[in-house]
């Protein structure tokens, strides 16, 4: 299958070159397996061990990042394509079901992503969660959502990918409810799993079209379908790719799916900084890039759909992040609205652009939710009410907040500013202009609403109850950790250059980048880039001068009030009413036909075939036995105690009628011999 | 004489012994006329070996022995109907009805 | 043989005689309201059969009828009305009340036997008369071909004496009984 993908490759413009990994390539699986391992491991002793288990789970990253580092090293010196596979399943002869791992440069990007991160994340967590209830349960889950995030993202068919995904859910639910005592933590925890489940049916309904329709579920057969605009694929491309889409949105947060995720911040904040902003909700995207020439040859009229939902998710839920008090909540909807950024790019076409934000985006969105659990840590608090002037206590968190800041406005030199830059190039090349500026309406919101938080949080004077200090250096070691690559990392992928020896991210993206008919742009636009940056500009100026000024009083708060449109934001656009609504209206009525169906027509069939066995019963008994049988005998000897009755009337006990009977009798024989015979 | 006007004679007497039979309400007279039947009997045997005049008069021997045992018959009924008077105080045989059911 | 012919002999006009008398004797015998006169009027009818039986040359039978018959069993049936203390007079209770069904069975009976007898004998005559039959025949037929039936006769008639005693025997009281024993 890879050696027909080079193939393809060699006919594009770009002549590719790729090695096989060698001997981490064949045996990159340990990543996948690793951290179940430590599932395991902890379960068992982690009760015991220091730090309740977090060790253990250190120990699998930290021995996963070593692969992946090494791949990703191997990736960006020669190029790796790699496929693993084992054959698990066979129905008939055609259709096979596989596991294993893809070491491409997609899924070695993924590998690093989340290696990285997450390693960062659970060192984090280790100083976060000491002291805190089920420490070892914490480190368990996390790591059992770590397996299979990995697992997602080394798939080599849809079908192991929904395993992942699927595992990634569960590992979601179970750490949003980590925190259950509050009624409140499980029902977004149930929240979370149901949203992403009705997504789901579309994701699981699409893989099944469109693996039946060829044959295979390999996403290396599904491209290549794809590429060479396939007959039998073209038929089913924009049911299935519309279903996967849907299946995508729910994972990833799109408009109108984007509810759960505002409401898994219920859970601890190390789980916000991994699953919900660099890793799980970035699957839909993985998703849509894995199966990036569905769209872009056949299923192109869906295109224009996912572009538009990917636009409403980037401004309406950005500008949700304006009425938020809790800080959490404020990096969600912010997560949100970056996940409906890569989902336009990727939609419209900008492949790299897409996972170039995706992989910046996790570093500094990672480092704000990092910073914001080392504030939450000192303040006790998540509302912002309680925070102001922390700048003064808290150095460290101060600094990489306003970096990660910085880097998710989208201010020149950071991250951020390279990834949106290429997402509005992206946009305007494919020709949706319209698109393009409200991508760029949604960076002024952006800057806008962080820095409102920033003000809010660091600004100002100190009002809470709290004695502020700044975190223990386990803590602040990943937030400097993440906030350097935030910086840095957006020059790996500036338009048309290429660092000699390492190249730039496009090409680590490698083979599949030529085959699926990118567009990479060759230089900077700069009206384009200078347009983004001023929005972002612009969005910061505005925010200090409402906000900042001020130093956090309530007259800040209160200045900006919209009369309209705050009641609309202040109740999410009524779209969790709507949700909840429709759940409740669909699902109410379905429970109570059940209800209804099983206590009378279940139950009354058992009642019926009881009550009809009962009855047949009575019947024999009453009826055949008591009437029937016994009637007979009774009867009969009721017919013999009448006959007798009847017939003993004859002995009169006088001797005379004896003698007249035997008399008659005699005389009846006497004729009947002598004269009849 | 021919042998019918005997054995008519005969069945008349055993029809009037018939009726008595089943007429008296007094034990002896039922006896009575059981005695009668068994002289019509009698009549009947003679006046058959008249007609048919056997070498060793088989007729008369069986009436000869229908007498006796008549005789017979007589002296225990007379004894039983004697131990009725006894016990009961009267000869009615309508009042023998013990044996009723 | 006609009824003319039949009439012409004077044995018959004897028979007529004597039958009519058996008849009107046995008639009377089952619907005298006097049971002395019933018994008495059997007399009659034995007697006139004992006749009939002289006619058919069966001297010896006849004899034997009068001196069982109406020596013994007629004085024995007198005894046992006295004992049973039997209304010597008229007694208007002595025939129960139902006589049509016996009368009719009776006559059915009657005309059944008469009826069978004609059919069967037509006007047969009979071989003898006259002559008289030798007792000496009745008794070689006695105690030749049936001595044992004459023997269990004999026997019948010392089971009727022996049980005649036994069951017409005054039951001791516990008195006697007494006695018997200790004597």
């Amino acid at each position: 299958m890879t050696n027909l993908l080079i193939l393809a490759a060699e006919e594009g413009e770009h002549l590719v070159q790729a090695g096989d990994g060698g001997w981490w390539a064949d045996t990159a699986g340990i990543m996948l397996i690793l951290p179940f391992v430590a599932f395991g491991l902890i379960m068992a002793f982690g009760k015991r061990l220091k730090h309740q288990g977090g060790e253990i789970a250190v120990a699998a990253l930290g021995i996963n990042l070593v692969w992946a580092t090494i791949l990703f090293v191997a990736n960006l010196t020669g190029g790796v394509l790699d496929q693993t596979t084992f054959e698990i399943a066979r129905i008939g002869s055609d259709l096979v079901f596989e596991l294993g791992w893809v070491v491409d440069g997609l899924s070695i990007m993924m590998y690093f992503l989340v290696n990285f991160v997450g390693l960062l994340v659970f060192i984090y967590a280790l100083g976060y969660m000491k002291g805190d209830v089920r420490v070892p349960w914490f480190f368990a889950a996390f790591s059992l959502f770590a397996g299979a995030m990995l697992i997602l993202v080394g798939a080599p068919n849809l079908v192991q990918m929904i395993i992942g995904w699927e595992g990634v859910g569960l590992a979601s639910y179970f750490l949003i409810g980590f925190y259950w005592d509050d009624l409140d933590n499980v029902k977004a925890g149930n929240k979370a799993f149901m949203t992403n489940k009705v997504a789901d049916v579309g994701l699981i309904l699409g893989a099944i079209i469109i693996g039946v329709t060829l044959g295979t579920f390999d996403f290396d057969a599904l491209d290549l379908a794809a590429i060479e605009h396939s007959e039998a694929l073209a038929g089913v491309a924009l049911v299935g790719g519309f279903l996967l889409f849907f299946g995508a949105m729910g994972k990833s947060a799109q408009f109108p799916f984007h509810i759960w995720l505002p409401d898994a911040m219920a859970g601890p904040t190390p789980v916000s900084a991994l699953m919900h902003a660099a890793t799980m909700v970035t699957a839909g995207i993985y998703l849509m890039a894995r199966t990036f020439p569905l769209f872009q040859n056949l299923a192109t009229e869906a295109r224009g759909w996912m572009v538009a939902i990917g636009a409403i998710t980037l401004l309406a839920i950005g500008l949700l992040a304006l009425v938020a008090n809790d800080i959490k909540r404020v990096l969600a909807y912010s997560t949100v609205s970056q996940l409906g950024y890569m989902m336009t790019a990727v939609a419209a076409g900008g492949y790299t652009a897409g996972l170039f934000h995706l992989f910046t985006h996790a570093f500094f969105k990672g480092l704000l939710f990092l910073g914001a659990g080392s504030v939450i840590h000192a303040v006790h608090s998540n509302d912002l009410t309680d925070m102001g002037g922390l700048r003064k206590y808290m150095p460290t968190t101060y600094w990489t907040f306003v970096v990660g800041s910085l880097a998710l406005a989208g201010i020149f030199p950071l991250a951020g500013f390279w990834s949106k830059d290429e997402i509005l190039a992206t946009l305007q090349f494919e020709g949706y202009v319209a698109f393009m500026w409200i991508a760029i309406a949604g960076a002024f919101v952006t800057a806008f609403y962080m820095t409102r938080a920033v003000a809010l949080t660091f600004f100002g004077e100190y009002k809470g109850h709290a004695e502020p200090h700044e975190s223990p250096r386990i803590m602040t070691g990943p937030l400097v950790g993440l906030a350097i690559p935030s910086i840095l990392f957006g020059l790996l992928n500036i338009p048309g250059v290429s660092w000699p020896g390492i190249g730039n991210f496009t090409e680590w993206l490698g083979i599949r980048v030529v085959a699926m008919g990118d567009h990479h742009a060759e230089a900077i636009d700069f009206a384009l880039a200078g347009m983004g940056f001023g929005a972002a500009l612009l969005g910061i100026a505005l925010g200090w001068m409402i906000w900042g000024k001020d130093r956090n009083t309530q007259q800040a708060r209160d200045r900006f009030e919209v009369p309209a449109l705050y009641p609309l934001l202040r109740h999410k656009y009524y779209v969790d009413d709507a949700a909840l609504g429709l759940v409740w209206a669909t699902s109410n009525p379905l429970a109570r036909f059940v209800d209804w169906t099983n206590t009378y027509i279940i139950d009354g069939i058992v009642n019926a075939v009881g009550g009809g066995t009962k009855f047949l019963g009575g019947l024999v008994y009453n009826g055949l036995d008591q009437i029937g049988v016994d009637g007979v005998f009774n009867g009969l000897s009721a017919a013999a105690d009448s006959a007798g009755s009847a017939l003993r009337k004859i002995q009169t006990g006088r001797v005379q009628e004896y003698a007249a009977g035997f008399v008659a009798g005699a005389l009846i024989l006497v004729v009947l011999f002598v004269f009849v015979i | 004489m021919i042998v019918n006007q005997f054995l008519v004679l005969a069945a008349a007497l055993f029809a009037l012994g018939v009726y008595g039979l089943l007429v008296r309400r007094n034990i002896v007279l039922i006896l009575l006329s059981v005695e009668l039947m068994l002289n019509a009997v009698n009549i009947n045997l003679v006046a058959f070996e008249a007609m048919l005049n056997t070498p060793e008069a088989l007729g008369q021997v069986f009436a000869i022995f229908v007498i006796t045992v008549a005789a017979a018959e007589v002296g225990i009924g007379l004894a039983i109907v004697l131990m009725i008077f006894r016990n009961r105080r009267s000869a009615n045989v309508d009042e023998l009805n013990l044996m009723r059911w | 043989m006609s009824f003319a012919d039949w009439i012409s002999q004077p044995v018959n006009w004897v028979f007529l005689v004597i039958g009519l008398a058996v008849l009107v004797s046995a008639f009377r015998v089952v619907t005298s309201r006097n049971v002395v006169h019933a018994a008495l009027f059997l007399v009659g009818a034995l007697g006139g059969s004992a006749g009939l039986f002289l006619l058919l040359s069966a001297e010896f039978v006849a004899w034997v009828l009068v001196l069982v018959y109406i020596g013994a069993v007629i004085v024995l049936f007198l005894f046992g009305i006295m004992i049973t203390r039997a209304p010597t007079g008229l007694d208007e209770g002595l025939d129960s009340e139902q006589k049509v069904w016996p009368a009719l069975l009776s006559l059915a009976v009657f005309v059944t036997l008469a009826w069978g007898s004609i059919e069967a004998f037509g006007t047969n005559p009979l071989a003898t008369t006259g002559t008289p039959t030798v007792t000496e025949i009745l008794g070689e037929s006695l105690l030749g071909r049936f001595v044992i039936p004459f023997e269990m006769v004999g026997f019948v008639l010392l089971a009727a004496l022996i049980g005649g005693i036994t069951i017409a025997r005054r039951d001791l009281t516990p008195v006697e009984e007494e006695e018997r024993i200790t004597a």
